[in-house]
């Protein structure tokens, strides 16, 4: 296990040489995470990077969804959840007492599996993260709920029913609804827990679209099942496996030339 | 147990099946009569409902034919028991009524909601084990009892808040009848909000919201039907209650809309009447059919009330 970790870190400093450095967002130190007796993450250490699409994949039960919901500390809404190590945000550890959940989740959103916009009307949707941090004023709202619309490249579809249910929409509308309701409150991170699992290939399709012209303005963590995905939409992956890291690289090394034979093995269908 | 070989089975299921098919035609008939039985049984209920109903209706003409509908309707005084000069003015129990059911919103409604959100939205497990069935054992107390723990406990505590006020009135069972309806107010609102699904809040708390936001602004609007048809229902209990009014609220039909005085409600009246000695065939005793119809009145149209907006207000998740 040792070895690993020293690996990984030469491999990412090796990475980093010889390009413009950039910005950390995360940084996890030594994650170990337990539901009850299980050890579901084990010695964690991961950068990731601003302005970057970070890669998750694994097999089921990896962690990979663990492991993303912790920065954001959703996972604290699973009883019997215990950590230990640190994820620092922005330099400032997420686990410290003074830092408020509900400021982290501010700068951090999430899409979820499976679309869930709220039963409210596609409107209410967008408006209502603003609403809770205190913007009332209708024409900011109304800006904001257009804004974020098309940044989730949705606006076409729905601005003509802005009033009706969210629940209307199709199952690909309600995820790129959802990112949409992520950007209103202009997060500085957006994790995504394997966002078009529950989506048909068009969907999907126009979710990688989106990814991709989001990296622009967001840091985004991506968990996927579908490797394909990964290679296509990411700037680095990281290979979760029982628990832990086995190797985390840039997305073309790690699908063209990995270094660890359990990746080659993962990538190449031989298990997973 | 044996272990059975594959190869060598030392009987054949697909016989013994036909065997016992053949002796089971027996079944067969008690397959066919059971939906018949079972129907039977529904109907006996409905054809009891529609009973009472007709007798309501019946015995309400009657009424009628003596009492013309408009003062039943109109006059302000209730006085059925003046021999000369009686009155059956109708508003007086309906204000009786419609005061102590007021009251008992007044209490049950916040605190039946109060206890739903905490139940459903913040209680651990472990907690709501123990609460709920507390709660549970609160709606399982006979109303009698309730009605006497108004009169002899409720209205001397209260006696010496209010020094005016009489033994019997509307306040104390009012307050005691809202006690009755929490646990109904809390259970059902806490079904219609933990069916809200789990995703939903995380939806919500993924936004920075808090615990208190998510359970004000995303999950009780979410379960705003279920909410107010709980309401709905409470104020239709509160309404027909009969034990905790007439123990505790008095037998004055009077036209006010005073808590500190003694008042009747229309249960009360009907209680009062059927264990009093008023006689068969008299205007009096008809005058309970006609008060039973208007109460009957009431309740239905809180009930299609809760069912009409169960319906029209569900937000689909």
């Amino acid at each position: 296990m040792e070895l690993t970790v020293v690996k990984e870190r030469t491999e990412q400093k090796k990475m980093n040489e010889g390009k413009e450095e950039k910005a950390v967002v995360y940084r996890t130190k030594n994650l170990n995470l337990w539901y009850g007796e299980h050890h579901a993450l084990k010695n964690i250490d991961l950068d990731i990077y601003e302005n970057e699409v970070t890669a998750i994949i694994g097999p089921s039960g990896c962690g990979k969804s663990t492991y993303i919901k912790t920065l954001n500390r959703m996972i604290e809404l699973i009883p019997n959840v215990r950590t230990s190590g640190e994820i620092t945000y922005r330099g400032r550890n997420i686990f410290d007492k003074s830092y408020r959940v509900e400021e982290l989740r501010t700068q951090v959103g999430m899409v979820f599996q499976k679309p869930n916009p709220f039963p409210k009307s596609i409107y209410d949707n967008i408006a209502y993260g603003p609403r809770i941090h205190g913007i009332r004023d209708k024409k900011i709202l109304d800006e904001i709920v257009e804004r974020s619309l098309r940044g989730a490249a949705i606006w076409d579809e729905v601005k003509d029913r802005l009033h009706e249910n969210a629940y209307g929409l199709s199952g690909g509308q309600q995820q790129r609804l959802c990112i949409a309701r992520c950007l209103a409150i202009e997060p500085d991170v957006i994790l995504m827990d394997e966002p078009t699992s529950a989506l048909d290939p068009i969907s999907t399709l126009k979710i990688e679209e989106l990814v991709q012209e989001l990296k622009k303005n967001y840091s985004i963590i991506i968990v996927t099942h579908n490797m394909q995905q990964a290679a296509r939409i990411s700037d680095k992956t990281a290979f979760f496996l029982n628990g832990e890291v086995i190797e985390y690289t840039d997305t073309d090394k790690l699908f063209s030339n990995p270094s660890d034979k359990r990746t080659e093995d993962y990538i190449t269908g031989r298990f997973g | 147990m044996a272990v059975i070989k594959q190869d060598s089975p030392t009987y054949s299921v697909r016989e013994m099946i036909k065997e016992k098919k053949a002796k089971q035609s027996g079944l067969m008939f008690v397959e066919k009569l059971m939906p018949k039985l079972l129907l039977l049984t529904a109907v006996i209920s409905v054809l009891t409902t529609l009973g009472i109903l007709f007798t309501l209706l019946f015995e309400t003409f009657t009424f009628f034919s003596r009492v013309s509908i408009i003062e039943f309707l109109t006059a302000k005084e209730w006085l059925p028991w003046n021999e000369e000069n009686g009155s059956f003015g109708v508003a007086p129990l309906v204000t009786g009524t419609l005061l102590t059911t007021g009251i008992a919103m007044v209490v049950a409604i916040p605190i039946g909601l109060a206890s739903a959100i905490y139940l459903s939205e913040y209680a651990s497990d472990k907690t709501r084990r123990i609460i709920k069935p507390i709660l549970e054992v609160l709606a399982g107390i006979p109303t009698i009892v309730y009605g006497f723990f108004a009169l002899t406990f409720v209205t001397p505590l209260l006696k010496q808040i209010i020094p005016d006020l009489g033994i019997f009135n509307a306040l104390s069972p009012g307050i005691v009848m809202g006690i009755m309806i929490i646990p109904m107010v809390a259970s059902l609102s806490e079904d219609a909000m933990s069916s809200v699904p789990n995703a939903i809040r995380e939806g919500a708390l993924g936004l920075g919201s808090t615990k208190l936001e998510v359970a004000l602004k995303v999950v009780l609007p979410a379960s705003a039907s279920g909410i107010i048809a709980s309401f709905v229902l409470a104020i239709s209990r509160a309404v027909g209650e009969t034990m905790i009014v007439a123990v505790a609220g008095g037998s004055s039909p009077v036209l006010s809309f005073d808590v500190t005085q003694s008042i009747q409600t229309m249960t009360a009246y009907i209680v009062q009447v059927t264990t009093g000695d008023a006689g068969y065939g008299t205007t009096i005793y008809y005058s309970i059919y006609a008060v039973g119809m208007t109460l009957f009145v009431f309740t239905l149209a809180m009930n299609l009330l809760a069912q009409y907006i169960s319906r029209r207000f569900r937000e689909e998740y």
